[in-house]
């Protein structure tokens, strides 16, 4: 007789039907939440758009991060990577146009990428350090540039570029004329999906679409490989790949360039297509946001575009209506108050004060206040990122040689 | 000799930073046109005038405090980015507590340290229990903890809330300090030399004797230097991690002070910001030893006064934040060629211990 074990069904959300349930829940519930406190921008074809411009250079940061990570280098020196990206982006850019502007941001990051390699795969320097001298070089250098280039040309001034132009955009024909009644015809629930369809589908840079594609491609690179398969073994024990003949330094090298490349072209992005110039201090910290979305995204680049979807949207918030800010915080302080009730039936106290006092509190503000102020906003992906990076499921697991120099024959 | 030697090659490796950064210098303001001779010694003749002198050491003296704090998290290997948010949070509440109170003299200046202090201890502490208990990296948790303490400051830094405007000009501030919260300056021949030397002395003295002369201080180095064995001794990591981080951002804390006690007396829009990486480069180039932080903390404020000169001579001098770059980067990898000199040596050694043991 076999012993009969009950065991509880697993009724675990599964990847990706759960999440798809869940994304549509919140869609609705917010809509509504949207439509109940007059907030119309929330899912404006507007808002949208902006929401796939300001996660762009924040998916490309993570995707960068992935390359290096599994690789087993920590980039820090991600936001330098970018600065040099915008910076060269858009010293090509305003004077030949986006193709040189790509080409330039590009090399400056994979130049920056490959000194990080030299500084901490050849050199063994401790890899933090080394990316974090790095963003300080990329500061210095930048602004060094901008006092002798764009602060002596018409338009330019040593903080910002001349104007940069832009990518052009494409948008799937006919879907305007189709979806535009639809999107403004006031029907609750169906006027925000058409709007974000609209968003998603039209008046797209090419540039955005190109970003999209790297995520598939990343991951082919990455899973599908004999490349993708050294550098991720590179990743998990250089000692066990040296030995087979995969010699670490080679592929970190290369995956240290790919990171630094993607963080480069995160760079032109924000000159041409999110904004239209260079700005001193225009990168903000998405380069980190972007290491936080590898550790978000457990290492896997799906994970990593949802996560820098998510600090996207926050970061957009800063171009939205007051209201959407405070509607969002309602949403927000309800998904925790149902967490903390989800927790609390199961007697789980210590989680369900945890989430249930924030959850409140947001409540309350909304009640009392109704209004977020603007400097609140400015910090919100931050903040978001710092409540994700604490709040979300532990079940991580980053490559195993992360952070650790290899040297061949070093015992310690 | 082997005692020597041990003290070249710990002096070789600054060295040869400062001298490549100097070769760079050298190149870049070739490459912009200036005479790079005449003007390289401009600036060092400018930078040795007593009264210029007084003014790095009082320029150095944030920055040693930063790089004490630095120092703190780095013997256990976190990276403390937030020094920039904590020390402009402690001294916005500081400038704040302070102008808000009327105390005798000595206690006033005592509040204020104190209000600075616990601050920011704090908001480095929830950097600490994030990656204790969830294990959050430390660099990026601070970035955004910076990013959130300056959304705080701008909020509350406005005439409908803890600030006025400041009468003929753009800059919105904090109620001045009255005169009993003011540390006095210390007059000498070439100018007054700010009063928080004394307090970034006694910061020094008392990082040196807790590091070395306590059991904590023990437990940091043990974990520092060997952080299994630590543990196996039964030394308590997560404690400790959230104790030193804490600790570093009571130091931080104290980062504004200087501006606030000695010259300004008030935090405004124009207080500086950013000095958290010069903390942690000057750590990096002090290797974490209080005299060698104070070193380095001179050096880098040193470059900085001594290229004031730079503009007079057409050069941008945003030429100073590449040369920082450069000593940072040439001295970390210095340091490590010189670690692997000295572990090779000791290879050796160990090696010829042996064969004699068995010859």
């Amino acid at each position: 007789m076999t012993a009969a074990v009950w065991r509880r069904p697993v009724s675990r959300w599964t990847w990706p039907a759960g999440l798809v349930t869940r994304i549509a829940l919140g869609f609705i519930v917010l809509s509504l939440l949207s439509g109940a406190f007059d907030a119309p921008d929330l899912f404006s074809r507007g808002g949208v758009a902006a929401t796939l411009r300001f996660s762009a250079p924040i998916l490309l940061a993570g995707l960068g991060a992935l390359w290096a990570e599994r690789s087993g280098v920590i980039n820090i020196g991600l936001e330098g990577m970018m600065i040099a990206g915008t910076w060269f982006g858009a010293w090509a850019g305003y004077q030949w146009g986006v193709g040189p502007a790509l080409v330039a941001g590009i090399a400056a990051g994979v130049a920056f990428g490959l000194l990080h390699a030299v500084l901490s795969v050849t050199f063994g320097v401790d890899q933090a350090i080394s990316g974090l001298s790095l963003n300080l070089l990329a500061t210095g250098v930048t602004r060094f540039l901008s006092s002798v280039t764009f602060a002596t040309v018409p338009g330019g001034s040593i903080a910002t570029s001349p104007p940069v132009p832009d990518f052009p955009s494409l948008s799937v024909p006919g879907l305007s004329s189709v979806l535009d009644p639809l999107a403004g015809s006031g029907i609750p629930i169906l006027a925000d999906a058409v709007a974000v369809v609209l968003g998603l589908l039209t008046d797209v840079s090419i540039l955005t679409i190109a970003v999209v594609g790297l995520v598939p491609i990343t991951w082919w690179v990455l899973w599908r490989t004999r490349l993708g398969l050294r550098i991720r073994a590179v990743g998990e024990s250089p000692e066990a790949a040296d030995s087979l003949g995969v010699r670490p330094w080679r592929y970190r090298f290369l995956a240290l360039g790919v990171s630094g490349g993607l963080a480069g072209l995160g760079g032109v992005y924000l000159v041409t297509v999110a904004s239209s110039l260079y700005r001193e201090g225009q990168t903000a910290g998405r380069g980190f946001i972007g290491l936080a979305t590898v550790i978000f995204g457990n290492w896997n680049p799906l994970s990593v575009t949802l996560g820098s979807l998510v600090f996207g949207f926050t970061d957009a918030l800063r171009t939205r209506q007051e209201a959407t800010v405070g509607v969002l915080l309602v949403g927000l302080g309800l998904l925790g108050a149902v967490v903390a009730i989800r927790r609390g039936v199961t007697h789980d106290w210590r989680a369900a004060l945890l989430f249930g006092i924030p959850a409140s509190a947001m409540l309350a503000w909304f009640w009392f206040v109704r209004v977020v102020p603007s400097e609140f906003v400015s910090f919100a992906p931050h903040l978001t990122t710092l409540l994700v990076l604490a709040f979300a499921r532990q079940r991580l697991r980053p490559p195993s040689a992360l952070g650790e120099p290899f040297r061949r024959g070093d015992a310690g | 000799m082997g005692r020597v030697r041990s003290v070249v090659l710990t002096v070789v490796a600054p060295g040869a930073a400062l001298g490549l950064a100097f070769a760079v210098a050298w190149l870049i303001l070739g490459l912009t046109g200036a005479d790079p001779a005449a003007t390289l010694s401009d600036a060092l003749r400018y930078g040795i005038q007593p009264s210029t002198l007084i003014a790095v050491v009082n320029k150095a003296v944030p920055y040693y405090l930063a790089g004490i704090a630095a120092a703190i998290g780095f013997h256990l290997r976190l990276f403390n980015i937030g020094i920039d948010g904590q020390y402009r949070l402690a001294a916005f509440a500081a400038a704040v507590v302070g102008a808000a109170v009327a105390l005798p003299a000595p206690l006033h200046v005592a509040l204020i340290v104190l209000v600075a202090m616990v601050v920011g201890w704090a908001w480095a502490a929830i950097a600490g229990l994030l990656y204790v208990h969830r294990g959050v990296n430390v660099v990026i948790s601070t970035i955004m903890l910076n990013a959130i303490a300056t959304g705080i400051i701008a909020y509350l830094l406005s005439p409908l809330r803890l600030a006025q405007q400041a009468a003929g000009s753009n800059n919105v501030t904090t109620a001045t300090i009255p005169d009993s919260g003011w540390v006095p300056g210390i007059p000498t021949a070439a100018g007054d030399l700010n009063g928080l030397v004394a307090l970034a002395t006694l910061v020094g003295l008392g990082y040196w004797i807790v590091l070395h002369r306590t059991t904590v201080g023990f437990e940091v180095r043990g974990m520092g230097l060997a952080s299994r064995a630590a543990t196996v001794a039964g030394i308590r990591a997560p404690r400790l991690a959230l104790l030193t981080m804490a600790a570093s951002g009571a130091i931080a804390g104290l980062v504004g002070l200087p501006q606030l006690l000695g010259t300004s007396h008030r935090f405004g829009l124009d207080f500086p910001a950013g000095l958290a990486f010069t903390g942690l480069s000057v750590a990096i180039l002090g290797r974490n030893h209080p005299i060698g932080v104070a070193v380095a903390a001179f050096v880098w404020a040193f470059i900085e006064r001594s290229a004031q000169v730079l503009d007079l001579a057409g050069v941008s001098k945003e030429v100073v934040t590449i040369l920082q770059a450069v000593i940072v980067l040439s001295i970390v990898v210095a340091y490590e060629l010189v670690r692997r000199i000295r572990a090779r040596q000791e290879r050796r050694y160990v090696a010829n211990s042996v064969e004699g043991v068995r010859a």
